[in-house]
């Protein structure tokens, strides 16, 4: 769970300090499917990189779980990041020159399992995003919608509490943006996950459970919508 | 995963790996060839002062001459007569080293008696000048005085030129083997002097010498009318001396009975150089008390060039030379950490510890610095033999005796003591062979390591330095 209060992020720019964040006051429950939307450059993957303990605020607290990543160090974070929190995003980032399966692995590399450990774990989750049979490819032998699964995959691979999507259809065509939308509702669904995805895409807003609108770096209502409303999910 | 990455990922960049590594490889094997070159010149140098001085000698006394102080050389040819035109002759003089004036044999025990010193042994060092020729006859009747000529035959007018050979010999004091010009010698063949063989007439010819002459164990060698047996050659081709025989026979030969020209010294010890060259200069107050260091500066010639040019000039190219290639090295793995900003930030957002991608970098870093070094050895080998291989054969000259007057031969059939025209010093050919010893070898290893490290760190820091929200940054 999820406790923001007054998180504030601005970056320095040259002589100007540029406020990315302002004010932020939110919650986010266990289970929940939360989509961020707004206008490009108002702060939306400002806001998960402090969930996702990317970045620390330059004031307010993000209590997770009853720690505050915002007063946790540099190696706190690391370890937190890599027992709670998976991600995906919207350039895939795959290692280019590591195979599928490899990529996979290397969420699991902090944990420090031994190698045969990994493998097996590796390939349970990339049969269950449908690509066993593309384990030994390597990103370039793959379609996007292929290089996505395996992120999802790679994001999922260590049962975290949190997976944090940053436009994960964005770069993808229209019949695989519905493939991957599906494939990540379904794994929400099964393993009753904090899911929140950072999307310009209605349609993967509306799966959603809530709804978040940040415009400016505050945490707004569209227009004609009463940002406190939750659509009700697909 | 740490392998399976860094070969990857170095296969992924092979070519700037290879020019990264290829560079490395440059300016290491410059090193290479130039520490093996300086070694071999060292080898080359220690070995031209070895067979001056023999291992085990500390310091030699001689006492330097006055030119034409030895008196002249003659050859008894008289005034012409019938019965000698056409007719061949042969004549040997024997003279002293030049600029070698003899002394007193009793003056060893007077060094030997010296503090700090453990053994001194007297020789005397002469320069054999052989001449050949026909008598010729003149056009008017009678005969005229043969002409000289310096090595081969020339051609006279009418008359008929004369052959000059000149060769060294070494009469050595058979009784200490310890110490002189034998002390360290090998012998291709045969064997060395007995300690009884004090007044036999044997003689350990030069390899080079024998080789010129067509001599071997068993042959006979005429020097001043007696005959030698040879019993060894030596396998040293930079001796100092064509012919070694025992030092009474050397003074027979030079007509120097109870006389020596140079006095070979053992030191008590290393320490004891010092006192002991002090001790001499003073009991002998006229000699000159030479050091191994004090001959080593009087090494002249190409050898001492060639010395001067890989320890100065080599040096410090290779030195530039590997700075810019450890710069390269670290440019282009800096370069490479920058390209690879989203994917390392990818890594630190999944909880990869920031030594651990650092590991990563100086991981790949140091591969290509070792593959750097391994080219470096190769091509610092293939340089040193180049090198060896195509430069004209060195020299090493001992010293620069000012001999008296001579240049030529006067037709009042005299010679000068400053011996044959031309000779001053002595002149040894060196063979330089390619010297690559374990501590090169190692030294390139360190280097290689070094690189590796340099680039490593620095690579390591500029990833260090990654924001895992890099990982989210926007591709424009």
């Amino acid at each position: 769970m999820y406790e923001l209060t007054k998180v504030s992020k601005s970056y320095r720019k040259g002589g100007t300090l540029i406020p990315a964040l302002q004010d932020v006051t939110m919650r986010i429950d266990d289970g929940e499917f939360l989509a961020v939307q707004g206008p490009t450059g108002h702060g939306k993957t400002t806001l998960l990189q402090m969930l996702g303990g990317l970045d620390r605020p330059t004031s307010g607290s993000v209590v997770f779980d009853g720690r505050d990543l915002a007063e946790m160090s540099e190696r706190e974070l690391t370890d937190v990041r890599s027992r709670s929190f998976g991600f995906v995003f919207q350039t895939f980032n795959l290692i280019p020159t590591l195979t599928a399966q490899e990529n996979v692995e290397t969420a699991l590399v902090p944990m420090h399992p031994d190698a045969g450990e990994r493998r097996g774990r590796a390939m349970e989750e990339l049969e269950a995003v449908g690509l066993a049979d593309r384990a030994s490819h390597f990103p370039l032998e793959l379609s996007g919608g292929q290089q996505q699964r395996v992120a999802i995959a790679r994001a999922l691979v260590r049962q975290p509490e949190v997976v944090l999507a940053d436009e994960p259809t964005g770069n993808l065509d229209e019949a695989m943006r519905e493939e991957i939308l599906e494939l990540l509702v379904r794994l929400w669904r099964d393993r009753d996950r904090i899911l929140i995805v950072v999307t310009h895409d209605t349609a993967v807003a509306a799966r959603a459970s809530r709804r978040v609108w940040l415009r400016e770096g505050r945490v707004a209502a569209p227009e004609g919508v009463d940002s406190a409303t939750a659509p009700a999910p697909a | 995963m740490f392998w399976t990455y860094l070969v990857r990922e170095l296969r992924r960049r092979r070519r700037q790996a290879f020019v990264v590594a290829l560079g490395l490889g440059v300016g290491i094997g410059l090193v290479v060839t130039v520490s093996s070159l300086s070694s071999s010149v060292g080898k080359a140098q220690a070995s031209v002062l070895h067979s001056l001085y023999g291992v085990g000698t500390d310091l030699t006394v001689t006492q330097q001459g006055r030119p034409g102080s030895g008196g002249s050389a003659r050859f008894g040819f008289g005034p012409p007569t019938s019965a000698q035109s056409g007719r061949q002759f042969s004549r040997d003089r024997a003279l002293p080293s030049p600029g070698r004036q003899s002394f007193p044999a009793s003056r060893v025990r007077t060094v030997a008696r010296v503090d700090g010193v453990r053994q001194a042994a007297g020789a005397l060092e002469l320069t054999m000048i052989h001449l050949t020729g026909t008598f010729s006859s003149s056009a008017g009747g009678g005969t005229g005085p043969p002409s000289f000529s310096s090595g081969g035959s020339g051609s006279g007018s009418q008359q008929r030129p004369v052959n000059v050979n000149t060769y060294t010999i070494d009469g050595v004091d058979v009784s200490a083997p310890e110490v002189g010009p034998l002390a360290s010698a090998s012998l291709e063949s045969g064997r060395s002097f007995r300690t009884d063989e004090t007044d036999a007439a044997v003689a350990v010819v030069d390899q080079s010498y024998a080789k010129q002459h067509k001599l071997h164990v068993g042959s006979t060698l005429t020097i001043g009318g007696t005959t030698f047996h040879v019993i060894g050659v030596e396998a040293d081709s930079s001796s100092s001396a064509d012919v070694y025989v025992p030092l009474a026979r050397a003074q027979s030969i030079g007509d120097a009975s109870g006389r020596v020209n140079i006095v070979y010294v053992k030191a008590a010890s290393a320490s004891d150089v010092s006192r002991a060259q002090a001790g001499i200069e003073a009991a002998l107050p006229n000699a000159t008390v030479t050091s191994s260091s004090d001959l080593a500066s009087q090494v002249t010639g190409s050898l001492s060039s060639a010395s001067s040019l890989a320890n100065d000039l080599g040096k410090w190219l290779s030195v530039v030379v590997l700075i810019a290639a450890f710069a390269l090295a670290s440019l282009l793995t800096v370069s490479a950490v920058s390209r690879r900003v989203r994917e390392f930030g990818t890594l630190k957002a999944l909880g990869w510890r920031t030594r651990r991608v650092v590991r990563q970098v100086m991981g790949e870093a140091m591969a290509q610095g070792l593959l750097g070094g391994l080219i470096g050895i190769v091509l610092g080998v293939a340089g040193a033999v180049a090198v060896v291989q195509f430069m004209p054969t060195l020299t090493a000259t001992i010293g620069g005796f000012g001999g008296g007057g001579g240049g030529g031969f006067p037709t009042g059939q005299s010679v000068q003591s400053a011996g044959p025209p031309g000779f001053a010093g002595r002149t040894v050919a060196v063979h330089l062979t390619p010297s690559l010893s374990i501590e090169i070898v190692v030294l390139a290893i360190v280097l290689a390591v070094a690189a590796g490290l340099i680039a490593g760190s620095l690579g390591g820091w500029r990833a260090a330095r990654l924001r895992p929200a890099e990982a989210l940054r926007r591709v424009d």
